[in-house]
């Protein structure tokens, strides 16, 4: 690496490359260049930042200042200010929302300063496409000490020591698992990434491969010392090309440095990592169809046992970690497994990572020691709800998840204790909905989820899902009857206890869960066939209630059909055979005027 | 390796036919290797025709059974041609939040075209995607392979316009 006077890290994961990363790059480097600063200064195109919602964001170093929603045209004056005259611009720092003062210092802006980087150490501080800035930060040190230094049981008794547990999902405790599949016998193993993020609402582990390609590879080689398999694969998303692209960079860097390969640090051991890129289903996060698609045929689960530490990919023993389990692995076995699990709870040791997003003002990617409550998340972390609206629910662990409610806001993120409220930790969505969300549609979005990704192997999922899915589609068309939220009630464990993997064990999650919270919904939609939230079209009456009418036309200029007829100091009418119920009028108007 | 005659079909030309020749050598010996050919198959042709499907399970020695089968389970192959852009709409559950719903119906109506399917000029393919991972820019929307963050029902038609 070169000695640079001052790094600027700009953030380079997909949420400020669609905000205009790259053309503020450019005229960053243009400005840099007039100004003969181009040896001096170098731009560092970094994995995600975190703090997507005010991207593109970049973070100048040494110096450690954060500057936000950078436009091309701020180039020449970031140049002329702060890194010609030595005056950082203020105009560009983060504003705290309630105080309006300015942060200039990434770590103390509240949206870092709750957090814990553990599995995202390196976010936005190394160019993930060079090893040498994964090196430099202790990386690949956990690999030479497990390979150089430790036994296969050593390996295991630390990730066991460490408390860590699966970051998929279903929380399985990870050093268990690889020591069921070290005393399997064969001389064939396998270790495999699950890179096939589905759950709609998380991005963690796109951001983890995009940031950080290292650390997931590291986990892998420690795993494969650990069972002793020196074949790894990791099944990537193919939505997800920028990951596939830097994990590609990271396996061919590791093997140019004898980290990957045979004989890797002169330790005798060897080991090969693929990418296996998935082609699109959902039901292929579930470790046995994962493995079928590896085998290319249609992803569908088999019943367990068998389990794969006995008998998974090609029959032979094989163990599936997640992305974000994988990255943990290698702090572990470097710091020691009591080190690990010095923070969290009882049952939940180390860090999680969430992505926060929906209705949430600073949307982005959080790690949270265990055992923080969801309040903290979502208020001191998350800036609370946008728009002055009120907090209805959060939704966690995707559609095999649930809504937790305002009362419920200070469940601690502990695997037990999430799924006590009756939602799962999932692989970490945490999407925030405020008062405006129908829980019943959402209960519908859900349900409509699952049944298309249902595999159709099993019947309970197949047909309970889809059975599940039709009442809910006639509770927001209005035809509820009251005998279907006993159907709804009934049918969902049914489903629970009797699918085959776990897609439809924790398919109707979502149902159970608003039914639990939010059943005055349900209600308001079958008897008095309302819809509280204004999302169910069917249940909408498509007029202006002159008494809220405060006549300012905002519906009238966003009607696309030119269905409402208004003129200054009027109330607003609709014309109901012009109206196309689009929703339009009203997610403008301010007043909640239209019934 | 010519492993059989190359059918007449009018999506696929000679130098296709050549192309998904050598995908079909390079992986006729690996086991498990029938989605990486789908795969490439599709980025030759731009779908995946049914004639297309009987040449690969041919070529691989797979039946066609099973070929059908992989080819319809997997979201990412298409078994009918698509239009000169690709709309994708994110259903991811921050998008529908944040309202990707009431955008798609403003598409729908203006270009006359049902989730899954192509306009009659052959211009746009609208299709509905899992969650892309991009929720800090809900609603998300991806034409081709431009992101478009936080379209609004009202921007999204002007979005679209462009492309011709």
């Amino acid at each position: 690496m070169n000695t640079t006077r001052t790094q600027l890290l700009l953030c380079g994961g997909t949420g400020c490359h669609s905000t205009g990363a790259i053309a503020f790059k450019e005229s960053l480097a243009l400005e840099l260049k007039k100004n003969n600063l181009s040896e001096e200064i170098r731009i560092i195109e970094t994995g995600c930042n975190g703090f997507c919602a005010v991207g593109p964001v970049m973070l100048v170093q040494p110096e450690g200042i954060f500057y936000q929603e950078l436009k091309p045209k701020d180039a020449p004056e970031l140049v002329e200010e702060h890194f010609l005259k030595g005056r950082p611009v203020n105009r560009l720092f983060y504003t705290e929302p309630a105080s309006k003062e300015t942060i200039p210092d990434m770590n103390s802006i509240p949206f870092f300063s709750h957090q814990q980087f553990w599995v995202m150490r390196n976010k936005g501080l190394i160019d993930p496409e060079v090893i040498d800035e994964y090196i430099a930060r202790d990386g690949y040190f956990g690999v030479a000490k497990a390979l150089q230094e430790m036994t296969p049981e050593q390996i295991v008794e630390e990730i066991k020591i460490s408390g860590l547990r699966g970051r998929g999902g279903a929380g399985f405790p990870t050093g268990i698992k690889w020591e069921f599949a070290q005393k399997s016998p064969g001389d064939i193993k396998y270790v495999l990434c699950n890179a096939d993020e589905g759950d709609p609402g998380a991005f963690m582990d796109r951001s983890i491969l995009e940031a950080d390609p290292h650390a997931v590879l590291e986990g892998m080689i420690i795993a494969a010392k650990a069972i002793n398999s020196h074949q790894g694969y990791i099944y990537c998303r193919s939505e997800y090309p920028l990951a596939v692209k830097r994990l590609e960079i990271a396996i061919r860097q590791a093997g140019e440095y004898g980290l990957l390969g045979k004989n890797i640090l002169d330790t005798g051991f060897d080991f090969e990592i693929d990418i296996y890129e998935g082609a699109g289903a959902f039901v292929c996060g579930e470790e046995t169809a994962l493995m079928r698609s590896i085998e290319g045929k249609r992803g569908m689960p088999r019943p367990r046992p068998p389990f794969p530490a006995h008998k998974g990919l090609w029959e032979k023993p094989t163990i599936l970690n997640n992305v974000e389990t994988l990255a943990n692995i290698s702090q572990i076995i470097l710091n020691g497994g009591k080190w690990y699990s010095s923070i969290g709870t009882e049952t939940s040791k180390g860090t999680k990572v969430f992505a926060l997003s929906g209705d949430v003002n600073n949307i982005g990617l959080v790690e949270v020691p265990m055992g923080t409550s969801l309040r903290t998340i979502i208020y001191d972390i998350g800036g609370g709800i946008p728009n002055k609206k009120k907090f209805k629910a959060v939704q966690l662990g995707g559609p095999s998840g649930g809504c937790v409610p305002e009362e419920c806001l200070d469940t601690l993120v502990d695997y037990e204790a999430i799924a006590k409220v009756g939602a799962i930790m999932g692989s970490g969505g945490a999407i925030v909905m405020d008062e405006n969300t129908c829980m019943v549609d959402m209960a519908r979005f859900f349900m409509d989820f699952v049944q298309d990704e249902s595999c159709g192997k099993c019947t309970p999922c197949r047909e309970g899902t889809r059975r599940l899915l039709q009442i809910l589609e006639k509770i927001c068309d209005g035809k509820g009857e009251p005998s279907d939220i006993n159907v709804l009630e009934e049918l969902s464990p049914v489903i629970k206890s009797s699918a085959l993997c776990g897609l439809g064990q924790t398919g109707p999650n979502p149902v159970l869960s608003t039914l639990r919270y939010f059943k005055d919904e349900y209600i308001a939609h079958i008897y008095e066939k309302k819809c509280p939230a204004k999302r169910c079209v069917s249940l909408l009456k498509f007029e202006v209630d002159p008494d809220l009418c405060k006549k300012c036309g905002l519906c009238f200029k966003a009607c696309p059909t030119e269905a409402i007829a208004w003129k200054k100091k009027t109330v607003a009418v609709i014309d109901k055979d012009k109206c196309v119920k689009c929703l339009t009028c009203y997610a403008k108007c301010k007043f909640d005027a239209i019934m | 390796m010519k492993h059989a005659v190359h059918r007449h079909h009018s999506d696929i030309t000679e130098k296709m036919w050549e192309e998904i020749d050598s995908v079909i050598i390079d992986n006729h010996d690996k086991s498990g290797s029938l989605i990486t050919v789908l795969r490439e198959c599709q980025n030759i042709v731009g779908y995946l025709p049914t004639e297309l499907l009987d040449y690969i399970g041919n070529g691989l020695n797979i039946p066609g059974s099973r070929v059908f089968g992989v080819a319809t389970f997997y979201s990412y192959f298409s078994l009918t041609p698509k239009g000169r852009n690709t709309i994708k709409m994110c259903l991811g559950t921050a998008c529908y939040v944040k309202g990707i719903k009431e955008a798609m119906e403003r598409i729908e109506r203006k270009y006359q075209i049902k989730e899954g399917g192509t306009t009659d000029d052959k211009r746009f393919t609208l299709e509905a995607v899992r969650c892309l991972g991009a929720c800090g820019l809900a609603p998300v929307m991806v034409v081709n392979q431009d992101i478009h963050g936080s379209i609004s029902s009202d921007k999204v038609i002007d979005i679209i316009d462009e492309y011709e």
